[in-house]
């Protein structure tokens, strides 16, 4: 019969009109920056550089190996490496990047960086309300900026953050062994 | 007003319109209402994305990837990785297959269901079917972001099998999608297929003669409303789509509504695919042992990969001359060799039905501009 | 029951009052004042509650939250698309015909409130009591399609020209069905005044009022009329001439700021108009529908009508999709024209026929036959039939 599709499809309508005030299934919105949803463990943004302990300068775990430059698909990361050499958490000597930039409005969180780095150094935020409105310099990062505690990595992503630490801790464990038998031998 | 008097008119549908689905323009040559003459204009989202892979490593392509198609990022890596694959022979183990198929699968779910909500957004349907549509696109795309990190551009498929492996909690979730979904497509339905204004504006309109669908290179929905019973997923079966039970859908017109509803019944058959992974995904690694993250040197060779991505064949061809990089790289846009049959099927129809006849090809600049 | 009475006249009471204390020079006019004032004023501040209602309500029926930011549940909206239409650069294209660019909005306003004087809104409350109401009324809804084509042609630009000529072909078959559904009305009313109509709506039978809307040739030719009204007035599923996603506004694409707004204030009047006239001719005007709720004021009963109309626009809005010039064209002549011809007939019929079960019948009758053939023309034309597909494994 003409027209009944079109009842059927008031019927419908109709059925999300009222739905909506007591079903949550049929009212959707989260009313940001009111309510705002849980950000899911695995949400990745921009990057940012792990240090250990307190010191930014001291513990930032890069040793300016220069991979994450390479590797990143639009270029947007700037390594300098520095003259000297710092102790890293195994005890080695390596270098450390005198210089790291990031130009943020280049990265498209794509977390290759994050994959290629051999030492856990570089890691994505989930921070988003990043705007600013300083157009030339306001987006391009440097390594204070991008330094991070590792708490913040332990905050942001647990799971992730408890695999790293457990093979950190061995990785220094057997460095330790190492020196214990080196010490004992000599 | 001369033209007027004439009743020929050119009108431009220019780059900046609600309906035109990104960037694209359209010179229409009118008589009154009728379409004389369309030619499509498009370049306006082209970004040298296969210079740029040629000079950037494999591995560095693969977000690049996802802006092909934006919409459909997980099937753009897979056809990108699948040709890796092939040129560094590569093995991937039965976990990462599965999930590579249930991603796939989720991404036709959204696309289609984004399609049928922006095809009746231009017919006028002040955006209802659209909102209803995007609810449930709203879920894939977060179940996307608790998998790979990010909700569109995902860049999870890596050569030898997938970046990271998923938890079974969202397995649970996706299991949980997965079944309210068959509800969702029944109100859907209810509110759409039967609906007569629709009928009477879509049945008839826009028909893509067989012939001229095969001839023209085009895939995807549109070829299988048009009668032609050409689905990769069984023709290649690659994957492992052979061990799933699904049916082809297929239409006899042509026209927009047989594409319109190709969609409709396709993510019935995700569906049916998706429960079928879901019950059957293995335990075990999900990235071949052998492959590195960085540093993929293929020998010299080439290859031709192609899946059947939710808009059609989408294939990914490679030269490879030994070095880091690719010595070329192309993409077969599926997009881009539907929209080639647009004039064919819009000539004699009204100027209303243009836009009606686009949304049903289902174009996303992106892959047509690259 | 006096309070009742009081409640009900209360309009009514308070002008006479007013009249009572002004100088007999000057009492036609202030009379003419306060009879006009309130409609001048009540149906835009309608109109404001209108827009913050269709945006709620379709944003309810999309699962979503309409406008709730500005005030209480978004019920100062209004104020701010006021604010912002007034604030907006006036542009007018340099190619464009000035005066008449200027003029369109003007007229479409002007017109958009006479209508309003032939309509009861309660007991004694109709601003012209005009022994031809009915056809005051769609005399001076004709020329709201002068204003629209004025809009298209003085804009210079294809876009508006296509838009303009299609509303004006689109308004003026919508006018065949609609006058034709409501001469069956004044043909059982036997009068064109339109207080008449509602008086020989307003007895009761049981607990059933009189109304039109309750017999089968009422029944089809109120949705008649409302399908015509929704053409008349340029609302889904017959907003093509403003056809948001094809050809962007149609004819006011050239109008911005204020101007703009007067278009929508002018569609709206019209809209509440028809309605109006609407529930004049069928829907009682100001009757209760019930026997047991005649102690509600009348014109509370006028408002809530509109109200249940205006909410049925919105509905169908949020619902169906738009129908292609052609197809209109066609719907209004092959199937509205003669199905109004048909309710014609039927009506005369239930006339002429006595009380009782066979004029229901007839009545039906006449109705069923003429829609089952008149669908099947509609559905072979356009070619709607459902349709199969099959599987390959």
């Amino acid at each position: 019969m003409l027209g009944l599709g079109i009842v059927k499809g008031l019927i419908e309508t109709a059925r999300n009109f009222l739905g909506s005030y007591v079903d949550k299934n049929r009212l959707v919105t989260v009313q940001f920056p009111e309510e705002r949803l849980p950000v899911a463990e695995a949400a990745r943004n921009f990057p940012f550089l792990i240090y250990d302990g307190v010191d930014p300068e001291q513990g930032l775990r890069c040793v300016a190996c220069q991979i994450c430059e390479k590797e990143c698909p639009p270029r947007c990361i700037t390594i300098e490496k520095s003259k000297d050499k710092k102790p890293d958490f195994v005890g080695k000597s390596q270098f450390y990047p005198a210089v790291f930039d990031i130009d943020v409005s280049v990265c498209m969180s794509c977390q290759i960086c994050v994959e290629v780095c051999p030492f856990d150094a570089i890691r994505m935020d989930n921070e988003f309300e990043l705007s600013t409105t300083d157009r030339f310099g306001g987006l391009l990062w440097t390594k204070e900026k991008l330094a991070r505690p590792n708490e913040h990595y332990l905050a942001i992503h647990p799971t992730e953050a408890a695999e790293v630490e457990a093979r950190r801790a061995e990785e220094k464990a057997q460095a330790e062994a190492k020196k214990q038998q080196a010490a004992v031998t000599q | 007003m001369s033209q007027v008097a004439e009743d020929i008119m050119e009108i431009s549908m220019g780059p900046q319109h609600p309906s035109t689905h990104g960037v694209f323009r359209m010179d229409v040559r009118l008589e009154g209402e009728r379409v004389l003459r369309l030619k499509p204009v498009f370049g306006y989202l082209h970004r040298n994305h296969e210079k740029i892979a040629e000079n950037a490593s494999y591995l560095a392509a693969i977000p690049y990837t996802d802006r092909l198609d934006y919409l459909c990022s997980m099937t753009n890596n897979w056809g990108y990785a699948l040709a890796v694959e092939k040129l560094a022979g590569l093995a991937v183990p039965e976990r990462a297959e599965y999930i590579r198929v249930i991603v796939a699968e989720l991404t036709r779910l959204q696309n289609h269901a984004g399609m049928v909500g922006f095809l009746l957004q231009d017919m006028g349907a002040s955006g209802t079917p659209l909102m209803y549509a995007f609810t449930q696109r709203e879920k894939v795309l977060d179940l996307f972001e608790e998998l790979s990190g990010a909700r569109m551009m995902c860049n999870y498929m890596r050569f030898g099998g997938v970046r990271v492996d998923c938890s079974p909690e969202w397995l649970r979730q996706t299991a949980a999608l997965v079944a309210a979904f068959g509800g969702f497509l029944d109100e859907f339905e209810q509110l759409l297929t039967g609906n007569e204004i629709l009928m009477a504006r879509t049945q008839g309109v826009g028909v893509l003669p067989q012939e001229l669908a095969i001839n023209a290179g085009v895939t995807g929905p549109g070829l299988r409303a048009s009668g032609v019973n050409y689905d990769l997923r069984k023709v290649d079966r690659y994957g492992i789509y052979e061990r799933f039970q699904f049916r082809v859908p297929l239409g006899e017109h042509g026209d927009v509504f047989d594409r319109y509803m190709m969609r409709v019944l396709e993510m019935r058959e995700s569906v049916k695919i998706l429960e079928q992974a879901l019950r059957d995904i293995p335990s075990g690694p999900v990235m071949d042992p052998k492959a590195k993250v960085r540093g993929l040197r293929p020998k010299v060779g080439e290859a031709y990969a192609r899946i059947e991505s939710p808009k059609g064949e989408l294939g990914f061809y490679l030269i490879s001359d030994g070095t880091p990089n690719p010595y070329r790289y192309r993409v077969r846009p599926p997009s881009l060799i539907n929209l080639t049959v647009l004039e064919d099927m819009c000539l004699g129809q009204n100027i209303a039905d243009v836009v009606v006849i686009l949304g049903s090809i289902d174009i996303v600049m992106g892959e047509v501009d690259r | 029951m006096l309070d009742g009475i009081a409640v009900d006249q209360v309009f009514v009471s308070l002008k006479h009052w007013v009249l009572g204390y002004s100088p007999a020079a000057i009492e036609p006019a202030v009379s003419i004042l306060l009879t006009i004032l309130p409609i001048l004023l009540v149906f835009p501040v309608l109109f404001a509650l209108t827009t913050v209602l269709e945006r709620k309500g379709l944003g309810r029926i999309q699962n979503r939250y309409g406008p709730n930011r500005v005030g209480f549940f978004g019920i100062l909206q209004p104020m701010a698309d006021a604010l912002k239409s007034l604030t907006k650069e006036d542009i007018v294209p340099a190619s464009a015909d000035r005066t008449v660019h200027f003029l369109a909005p003007l007229v479409l306003l002007a017109v958009a409130f006479l209508p309003y004087a032939v309509l009861p809104i309660g007991r004694n409350m109709i601003a012209a009591n005009l022994d031809a109401g009915v056809l005051f009324f769609f005399a001076i809804g004709a020329i709201s399609e002068l204003s629209v084509f004025m809009a298209g042609w003085s804009s210079r630009n294809k876009y508006s020209l296509l838009g303009a000529m299609r509303a004006v072909a689109q308004m003026i078959s919508y006018e065949v069905p609609l006058l034709l559904s409501s001469i069956a009305v004044i043909m059982a009313a036997g009068s064109l005044n339109t207080v008449d109509i509602v008086n020989k709506q307003a007895g009761f039978s049981g607990i059933f009022p009189h109304w039109y809307v309750l017999t089968p040739w009422g029944f089809a030719g109120f949705v008649l009329f409302m399908i015509s009204a929704t053409a008349e007035t340029n609302r889904s599923p017959f907003d093509l001439p403003e056809g948001e996603s094809e050809i962007i506004a149609g004819y006011y694409i050239e109008y911005s700021g204020f101007k703009f707004a007067l278009f929508f204030l002018g569609e709206y009047l019209g809209m509440f108009a028809i309605s109006g006239l609407g529930i004049t001719l069928f829907l009682g005007g100001w009757g209760a529908p019930l026997s047991f709720l005649t102690w509600i004021p009348s014109w509370i009963w006028f408002f809530a009508k509109l109200l249940g109309l205006i909410i049925g626009f919105i509905w169908v809005r949020g619902t169906l999709p738009r129908l292609r010039m052609d197809q209109l064209m066609n719907f209004a002549w092959k199937f509205m024209l003669p199905m109004a011809l048909v309710i014609v007939v039927s009506a005369g019929a239930w006339r002429f026929l006595p009380q009782g079960v066979t004029r229901w019948l007839i009545s039906t009758l006449f109705l069923a036959v003429a829609y089952g053939l008149l669908a099947r023309g509609v559905e072979t034309r356009n070619k709607i039939a459902k349709r199969t597909y099959r599987f390959a494994e």
